[in-house]
């Protein structure tokens, strides 16, 4: 009872992931301005990180962890560069 | 497809109740990141994915590996520090970038800098002639 139960609220967590990439994702196609795209992309790795998470948990293995921590890692260096790049122009200076 | 970990009653109970918040909570940032008008209320509502959604899922997991292995499995953790430690960082970091933009481009409706720092884009009110705001 109480693994059904479990496995009725992974996937709905799932679900709930699953929608928060599509708003993400909406924002990203939408976003009237190159600074909404940017964080649309923030909130996008994010629930995908956190949706890799959840697989891990159903799955049981770790792998999906070490995936979850460099998207975090990477992710993180994407958006700064971004911010960077929408400041200066160029990246690197 | 329903597929779950064998867990003790109360690990699922804790498990379950923190994914489904944790997935609530980051659902609704990014709806308000749908919805909101203006580029700086949308900065807002996707730091709750990171704070309180993250928070969650990560004692979820923790609770899960550690009830799974009979020992306590902490190693979430780094995800936690690393993600509350940077979210900011990069908002911020987008903010400024956007802020400088809109004064570049002369919007009016975003103030001015009147703080003259190193880092600021001295860029707006010579060119405007309008007064600092406040």
């Amino acid at each position: 009872m109480s693994h059904l139960l479990l496995g009725l609220a992974i996937t709905a967590a799932q679900i709930l992931l699953g929608l928060a990439m599509a708003c993400a994702s909406f924002r990203i196609l939408r976003g009237p301005r190159a600074q909404d795209r940017v964080l649309g992309l923030d909130a996008l790795y994010l629930a995908a990180m956190l949706l890799l998470l959840t697989y891990g948990i159903q799955t049981g293995r770790t792998l999906f962890f070490e995936a979850a921590f460099i998207i975090a890692l990477l992710g993180f260096a994407g958006t700064v560069a971004l911010a960077k790049f929408l400041m200066r122009g160029e990246v690197i200076e | 497809m329903i597929q779950a970990p064998d867990l003790p009653p109360w690990a699922a109970l804790i498990v379950g109740i923190c994914l489904l918040l944790g997935a609530s909570v980051t659902l609704i940032g990014t709806v308000g990141l749908v919805r909101m008008k203006t580029f700086y209320e949308r900065l807002h509502p996707p730091t709750l994915g990171p704070t309180l959604g993250t928070a969650f899922i990560l004692m979820a997991s923790i609770t899960c590996f550690s009830a799974m292995q009979s020992r306590p499995v902490v190693h979430e953790i780094l995800i936690a520090v690393f993600v509350t430690l940077t979210t900011p960082l990069t908002l911020m970091l987008l903010a400024r970038a956007a802020l400088y933009r809109d004064r570049l481009a002369g919007d009016m409706s975003v103030p001015g800098d009147d703080d003259n720092g190193p880092s600021s884009p001295a860029v707006t009110r010579d060119a405007q002639g309008s007064p600092p705001p406040n």
